[in-house]
C-alpha cells in the first residue's frame, strides 16, 4: 500500500515490533503509518468487527486506534515510533483488564 | 503552580507566529501540540526533513522549506514548548485569586496535568472535511492528507494502482510533490462540478491580488496534463469496492458508469475548522455557506464570545498557512491588548501590517471557495455515516424524520456522534441528513453538543491527575 521513498531512510531509524515481527522505522514515522505499511490495518471494529486501517493520520478519525506497548486504544497516528516499541492490532474493544 | 499568561494550543504557522510575537513581549507563553515536534499539518517534520540536501525536502517545495525559518525561530523564542501534549479539557478557572484565567487539562506520556493561563490562544488547525462514500472505510481508503502526512513523517509513497479523488489544492499540490519524487498515480478524478469559468469568473479579478498561488496552481494543473495521467472530470458516485482491502473503485461521469482496479484511493473535499474546543465551550459560532462549516464567531482581534479566548489560523476559518502567519501574529496583538500590556492606540498601529497580509493571503479565497464547493450528491441509505458506531446514512435518516431536527436527538436514539471521534467525522453529515429530512437550511440544524473530554482519556490518566507536582 505504500513504500519508502527510494532513497529514504534518510537520518536515523529504529527497530519497532509489530506483532512480534521486527520492523524498521524512520525516526520521525508513526506507529500508525508502521501498521499500514507493514499489516495494511489497525484494528477489528467491535460493532462489525470489520477491518480499518489509519485514515486521517491526524488524529480525528480514531481508525488507527491500535496497541501500543501493551495499552489499548490508542491513537497510534499520534504516536512517534520508539527503539523497541511493541505494535499491535486492536482487535474489537479495549479490554478493561489486561 | 506557574500561571502563564498565555496558553497557545497548536504549534502550526499560526501557534508558532503568536507564540514568537507574544515572547517578544516577554509575556510567558506556554504552547501544547499533539506532534512530536513544531510545523502543524502543513510544516509536519519540516525540521528534520530539511536537513541540507534533502530530497524529500526538495520534493515538497518551497513553501514547505520555508517553515523550517518559522520553526528555528519558535524554538528560539523562549516559549515553554511542551510536545505530544493532548489537551482534553479547558475551563474557565474558579480561582478568586485569579481575575480571569483559564484550566487546561493535558496528558503527555500517560500523565494528566492541569495547565493554568490567563489568556487562551487556540490554534488548532482545521480537518478534512468527510464526505461518506460506499466503501470509504475500506483499507486503502485514506485522506489526501493522510498520505501527505506519511510523505511527510514516514517517506512514504503510496502504491499499488493509487488513484486521487475530490477536488481542491490539497490534491492537486500532493500530485504534484508525488511526480517530483517518483511517486506513480494511475488517475486523478475531479469531483468538482465542470462549470469552472461560471463559478470562477465572478471571483477572478480579486484574486489576481494573490496571483503567485494563482500561477502556482495553474502550473501544478499544467503539470499533471503534460505527465499525461489519466483524468476524469464532474466525477460523481464514487464506490470503494472489494473485500477486507480496496480492489476496485467505479464512479459516474456524465458520460456514464466507470470502473479501474485499486490497491489505494486517496480523497479529498476541502477543510473545514477544527471547532470541537469552541463548541464545547459554547462560544458563539457562524455558518458558513461558502466553506460549509461552522466557524467561531470573532471580534477584530480574534477573541471569541468568551472573554479571554482567543482562536487564529485555520480553526478560524479556512484561509491556507500564508494567512495562518497573519492570524496568529493578529491575534498576538489582541491578547496583548487585552492582557493590558499594549495600549488600544499602540495595538491599532501594531495591526496594520498584519491586516494587509491577511488580506492579501485570503485573495484567492473566494475563488477556491467557488471552484471547489463541498459535493452535495445524495448519500445512499447503505452508506456508513459514523464510522466508529458504524451507522448507516439510511438509519440516521429514519431517526431524523421520526423526531425533531436536532443532532442530539438523534445521537441520543442512534449513538450516531456518540463514539470516540465525537462526531468529527460524522457531524456535518448527520446535520445534511437531518437538514434534507426536515425541508431547512443546513446552517439552523447545527452540531450536536460537545461534552469534554474533548479527547478520551484513561482512568489512569485522570487518577495520575492528582499525582501532578504543584
Amino acid at each position: 500500500m505504500f513504500r519508502p521513498l527510494p532513497d529514504s531512510p534518510e537520518g536515523p531509524t529504529v527497530t519497532v515490533f509489530v506483532e512480534g515481527q521486527p520492523v524498521v522505522a524512520r525516526d520521525g514515522e508513526t506507529a500508525a503509518s508502521v501498521l499500514l505499511r507493514h499489516l495494511g490495518t489497525a484494528r477489528i471494529t467491535p460493532v462489525s468487527e470489520s477491518p480499518r486501517a489509519p485514515f486521517c493520520m491526524m488524529g480525528c478519525c480514531f481508525d488507527c486506534l491500535a496497541e501500543i506497548d501493551g495499552k489499548g486504544s490508542t491513537q497510534s497516528c499520534l504516536v512517534p515510533v520508539r527503539e523497541g516499541m511493541t505494535i499491535a492490532r486492536q482487535m474489537g474493544a479495549r479490554k478493561v483488564v489486561a | 503552580m506557574m500561571i502563564f499568561d498565555v496558553a497557545i494550543i497548536g504549534a502550526g504557522p499560526a501557534g508558532m507566529q503568536a507564540a514568537c510575537d507574544l515572547r517578544r513581549r516577554d509575556l510567558s507563553v506556554v504552547v501544547l501540540d499533539e506532534q512530536p515536534a513544531p510545523g502543524g499539518q502543513i510544516w509536519r517534520g519540516v525540521e528534520r526533513n530539511c536537513q541540507p540536501g534533502s530530497h524529500l525536502a526538495q520534493g515538497l517545495g518551497a513553501e514547505y522549506r520555508q517553515g523550517a525559518d518559522v520553526a528555528r525561530s519558535f524554538r528560539a523564542s523562549g516559549a515553554d514548548y511542551r510536545p505530544l501534549s493532548r489537551v482534553w479539557q479547558i475551563e474557565e478557572s474558579s480561582k478568586e485569586a485569579m481575575a480571569q484565567g483559564w484550566q487546561v487539562f493535558v496528558t503527555r506520556e500517560s500523565q494528566a496535568e492541569v495547565i493554568e493561563a490567563r489568556r487562551i490562544l487556540l490554534a488548532n488547525g482545521a480537518q478534512e472535511r468527510p464526505v461518506p462514500f460506499p466503501g470509504w472505510t475500506r483499507p486503502g481508503v485514506l485522506t489526501v492528507g493522510a498520505a501527505q502526512i506519511l510523505l511527510k513523517s514516514g517517506g512514504l509513497l503510496p502504491e499499488g494502482p493509487v488513484w486521487i479523488c475530490g477536488a481542491g489544492p490539497l490534491p492537486l499540490l500532493y500530485a504534484h510533490q508525488l511526480r517530483k519524487l517518483g511517486g506513480q498515480i494511475a488517475g486523478f478524478l475531479d469531483t468538482a462540478p465542470r462549470d469552472t469559468l461560471r463559478r470562477g469568473l465572478p471571483h477572478l479579478n480579486g484574486a489576481l491580488r494573490d496571483w503567485k498561488s494563482l500561477a502556482k496552481g495553474l502550473g501544478w494543473q499544467a503539470g499533471m496534463r503534460l505527465s499525461g495521467l489519466r483524468r476524469e472530470t464532474g466525477v460523481t458516485q464514487l464506490r470503494a469496492e472489494g473485500g477486507d482491502r480496496l480492489e476496485r473503485i467505479r464512479w459516474q461521469t456524465p458520460e456514464g458508469e466507470k470502473s479501474a482496479t485499486a490497491g489505494v484511493l486517496l480523497i479529498h473535499e476541502g477543510l473545514v475548522p477544527s471547532v470541537h474546543p469552541t463548541l464545547s465551550l459554547q462560544c458563539e459560532h457562524a455558518w458558513s455557506d461558502a466553506q460549509q462549516s461552522l466557524r467561531p464567531v470573532l471580534d477584530p482581534w480574534g477573541e471569541t464570545t468568551r472573554s479571554g479566548l482567543f482562536v487564529a489560523g485555520d480553526a478560524a476559518g479556512i484561509d491556507g498557512a500564508k494567512a495562518a502567519l497573519a492570524k496568529g501574529a493578529l491575534a498576538a496583538i489582541g491578547i496583548a491588548r487585552s492582557l493590558g500590556v499594549l495600549s488600544d492606540a499602540r495595538a491599532r498601529h501594531a495591526r496594520v501590517a498584519g491586516d494587509r497580509a491577511l488580506s492579501k493571503a485570503r485573495a484567492a479565497r473566494p475563488l477556491l471557495d467557488s471552484l471547489y464547493p463541498a459535493p452535495e450528491g445524495k448519500i445512499g441509505d447503505d452508506t456508513i455515516v459514523c464510522r466508529c458506531e458504524e451507522l448507516t446514512a439510511g438509519q440516521i435518516r429514519a431517526a431524523a424524520r421520526r423526531g425533531a431536527a436536532d443532532p442530539d436527538r438523534v445521537k441520543a436514539e442512534t449513538r450516531a456522534g456518540m463514539g470516540p471521534c465525537q462526531g468529527r467525522q460524522c457531524g456535518y453529515t448527520i446535520a445534511r441528513l437531518i437538514a434534507e429530512a426536515h425541508d431547512m437550511p443546513r446552517a439552523d440544524v447545527g452540531f450536536h453538543n460537545i461534552r469534554p473530554p474533548l479527547k478520551p482519556v484513561t482512568l489512569g490518566e485522570l487518577a495520575s491527575l492528582g499525582k501532578t507536582k504543584a
